[in-house]
């Protein structure tokens, strides 16, 4: 999500944050040790310093994690910044997720929401954590001033130790947490110049690998309470179906079945366990109404975007006359793309344990929409949102998924502890299939492209017509729908970064498609990206010029896209001719570049194809401007997964509809890149100064076009629809 | 009754004969390590070892390994290649979400077993039914070839 507004009141909360004045401190008195046992910390005698901060008598440091754990290496990411000015042993340091509270939590790019996604954990904690960290350092510093009775300013700290020269006193952080944690907050804390940096900037290790090699971390699905049920659901076969009636007599014979209930989703069976569940749910009998059900199929939604194409939508951007400058064209080059509707497919398939509670309820969760969840969750139990405790636990990936926008699995699993009066806590497991046909897919969008070429050889005009169903719609992020667009269907598009100077681009948005849509790792650049950048190439072709020498030329307003191009080119080899592959395969390269989430990221794409079409990817460079970067060897793992995730959309990715029914439900159907064939990936971050800007989803859309692009040099073709078809590309 | 041999310990469990071996080992032994994914075989989440052998946990029924011997990620570090593995899965920080590696490990270690000296496409011969959607392919490989290198030097000291 790239939203103007937000972006604003982001670098408002980050002024503040940075001044230690909105900070949301407060000093506690030391935690339970009981309760701390519980969870698994230390039961040391512990201090809470702020909303982000506890310090141990036994040195531990922990972190309180706002931001969901969801494979991007936040935990550790955001450990690394509090840690860094705090001047903490990393060593000591652990990571805790927060509970849910907005007035603390809340993502200051997302205003007063508590949430993770749009790549910004780390990008709206940079100035909040850095502040914690050296707050709490200086009331360490001020603790130790007062017992040793000497100035302040003599006092120096260094990997948890709090040390003065002159006197050779030292203290470690634990023997001064009690006394440091009793200080007055300091407003004005110095922080430390990047050049003073002793983690940010380096490789600290994960701090959640250990638990996730060994079958220890705890995951929802893993969740086990007294008294627990597992619960099954079976849901419409179409969007739309209405249930008429069932009958669950062959469901309760299953033994380990205790109850089946009916929920406004569908029919829930309750067992003691997983498999007694499933089996139960297979032996329902339903009979759904499904008069009123969606039945068309994904090739009849496309034939209906392509005629609506056919018509002007909302202008999303307009700059000079675009149409006066087709109209004195010399040349007109014009294509067409479609993109499928995309299943998020985490390996985890979406879970969640809701527990009926004296004080309202409470959820285990892959936690990653808090605020959201509480008001869905509060508005089934008739409490109120605080009255919804959250426990967030470690997502078996996401992708966008868990953060939805109607919180859908969230409240399933809250209808059924409702529908049996909250009389045990309940575990509901969605199965491959239940997830994979659940919905809230990555949107189906058709794009049409016109260029005008200028009688001088320039690119004189760009025309873009986008038709897709809006993610924002009627969602809690309604807000960021102005003037009809939804900005995260034209994000990537609308912003296009070339110097065009007559353009156009349009949106259709569609709202007569059921099918529930949601943000996919990369949001509208998972399309935007494909379109302008493979367009770009055969306009460059067009033009008879270079890729890179063409994008450069029109860069001149975006340095940072042209650096990373430049870098991306430099260390790709693009000026040597590339190597030519056996007898019988082409190959070709490809580049694209692209900006998202504030970052900006070029790839080059080296590709064999078999005569028979078979794509091959042999090679991915990546250069990156991420701002600061945190932690570099994360950075470089985010791209390398990135660049992973996006092959499997190009390359198989497609949630097909017919007569209104998924068509997939497992990974035989919608297969999922597999290790042979992962190609090599380099990353090369760019040198940077400035505050740091997204990196879990700026790694995926450039992928598919430079791929694209590179099979447009090794064939002449570029594809224009996703997922690639080899029979398209047969020799 | 069924009777398992779980991670070295005999375990007696009430369950229906056709329960799959993954949701014994999860619901009722409480191992939580082997992880759900696909219950088809597609995905490899729940790798175990079966008398050594790599086996996918959600399509092995409970009554088709009684008796036999089955160890799961929780007893991974018991050998000297599982510890090899682990550590290397740390040094090389291959995880993201950390859902499908109980899985790669599991495969990993029956691939190290065997081959101590796995070549690439020996990695992808043995590794390609473990999906992972952090793709995290580039480093599980090259953990392989480390936790190999350390296992050979480990011999030679």
């Amino acid at each position: 999500m790239n939203a103007p507004a937000i972006e604003n009141l982001s670098r408002r909360g980050f002024l503040q944050g940075v001044g230690g004045l909105t900070l949301g401190f407060c000093i506690s008195a030391p935690f339970a040790p009981a309760a701390l046992a519980r969870i698994g910390v230390s039961p040391a005698p512990t201090f809470g310093f702020n909303a982000f901060l506890r310090i141990a008598s036994d040195d531990s440091v922990t972190v309180i994690s706002k931001h969901l754990e969801m494979g991007q290496g936040t935990y550790t990411g955001l450990a690394t910044i509090l840690a860094e000015e705090l001047d903490a042993d990393w060593k000591t340091v652990r990571v805790e997720g927060a509970p849910a509270d907005a007035s603390r939590y809340n993502n200051l790019f997302w205003g007063p929401a508590q949430g993770t996604g749009g790549s910004t954990a780390i990008a709206n904690s940079w100035g909040q954590l850095r502040a914690a960290g050296a707050t709490a350092r200086a009331m360490l510093v001020a603790a130790a001033a007062k017992r040793w009775q000497v100035p302040g300013a003599e006092i120096t700290v260094r990997e948890g130790v709090v040390s003065h020269a002159a006197s050779k006193r030292k203290a470690r952080f634990g023997e001064l947490a009690e006394a440091a944690a009793q200080e007055k907050l300091l407003i004005d804390v110095a922080l430390k110049k990047p050049a003073d940096f002793r983690l940010v900037g380096r490789h600290a290790r994960r701090l959640d690998s250990a638990d996730k090699v060994n079958g220890k971390a705890l995951f929802t699905q893993d969740v086990q309470l007294p008294g627990m049920l597992v619960a099954v659901v079976a849901h419409a076969p179409r969007y739309g179906a209405v249930l008429r009636g069932f009958d669950a007599a062959a469901a309760k014979r299953v033994k380990g079945v205790v109850e089946v209930v009916q929920i406004p989703s569908g029919v829930a069976v309750l067992a003691a366990d997983t498999w007694s569940a499933k089996k139960g749910r297979d032996a329902l009998k339903l009979d759904w109404d499904e008069a009123r059900a969606f039945k068309l199929g994904t090739d009849e939604i496309l034939a209906k975007y392509k005629e609506l194409a056919k018509t002007p939508g909302l202008v999303a951007h307009t700059a000079g006359d675009a149409d006066a400058a087709f109209a004195k064209a010399a040349k007109v080059i014009r294509a067409g793309f479609d993109f499928p509707y995309l299943a998020h497919a985490a390996m985890e398939p979406m879970n969640c344990v809701v527990k009926r509670t004296a004080e309202g309820c409470e959820v285990w969760n892959g936690e990653q929409l808090h605020t959201g969840d509480q008001y869905a969750l509060a508005g089934v139990f008739g409490i109120k949102a605080e009255q919804v405790k959250i426990n967030m636990l470690y997502a078996g990936g996401s992708f966008g998924r868990r953060a939805n926008t109607k919180s859908d699995y969230v409240v399933e699993a809250a209808n059924i502890v409702k529908a049996i009066d909250g009389r045990a806590p309940v575990k509901l497991v969605w199965l491959r299939e239940d997830d994979m046909r659940g919905g809230y897919y990555r949107p189906l969008f058709h794009h049409a492209l016109e260029a005008a070429i200028d009688a001088e050889g320039r690119l004189a005009g760009w025309r873009h017509r986008l038709v897709g169903q809006s993610i924002l719609k009627g969602s809690p992020f309604e807000g960021m729908v102005k003037n009809g667009i939804d900005a995260v269907s034209v994000e990537g598009a609308a912003n296009l970064p070339y110097a065009i100077p007559n353009m156009r681009v349009d949106l259709h948005t569609p709202e007569d498609i059921p099918v529930p849509v949601l943000w996919w790792r990369s949001v509208g650049s998972s399309h935007t990206a494909y379109s302008t950048e493979v367009f770009l190439d055969q306009v460059a072709k067009a033009m008879g010029k270079d890729p890179v020498a063409l994008r450069l030329d029109l860069l001149g307003k975006h340095p940072r896209h042209a650096a990373v191009l430049r870098l991306a080119a430099e260390k790709a080899g693009w000026d040597k001719p590339l190597a030519a592959g056996k007898p019988g395969t082409r190959r070709g390269r490809g580049v694209a570049v692209h900006e998202s989430f504030r970052s900006c990221v070029a790839q080059v794409a080296e590709v064999t194809l078999a005569a028979d079409g078979t794509i091959k990817v042999d090679r991915v460079v990546c250069a990156v401007d991420c701002g600061i970067a945190v932690n570099p060897d994360n950075v470089r793992s985010q791209v390398e997964g990135a660049v992973g995730f996006a092959l499997s959309a190009a390359l198989y990715g497609e949630i097909a509809l017919k007569d209104g029914v998924v068509t997939a439900g497992n990974f035989d159907a919608y297969p999922i890149l597999r290790i042979n064939e992962m190609p090599r990936v380099e990353v090369h971050i760019l040198p940077s100064q400035a505050n740091p800007t997204g990196i879990g989803e700026p790694g995926v859309p450039p992928l598919a076009p430079a791929v694209a692009n590179a099979i447009g040099a090794a064939t002449g073709r570029f594809p224009g629809r996703l997922p690639f078809r080899s029979e398209e590309l047969k020799a | 009754m069924i009777s398992l041999k779980v991670n070295g310990k005999s375990r007696q469990i009430d369950v229906a004969p056709d329960t799959p071996l993954l949701w014994a080992l999860r619901d009722t032994l409480q191992l939580t390590g082997t992880k759900y994914g696909c219950g088809q075989a597609l995905c490899g989440a729940c790798t175990v070892h079966v008398d050594g052998v790599p086996t996918r946990a959600c399509v092995t029924p409970v009554s088709a390994v009684a008796g036999r011997s089955i160890s799961t990620i929780e007893a991974v570090d018991a050998g000297k290649v599982g510890r090899a593995v682990q550590e290397a899965w740390r040094r090389l920080d291959v995880v993201q979400c950390g859902y499908c590696q109980s899985g790669q490990i599991m495969s990993a270690v029956a691939l190290l077993t065997t081959n101590r000296k796995p070549s690439d496409a020996d990695i992808d011969n043995a590794m390609s039914g473990n999906l992972c959607r952090c793709a995290t392919y580039q480093r599980i490989r090259a953990a392989i070839h480390e936790a190999a290198r350390n296992l050979a030097k480990e011999k030679q000291a």
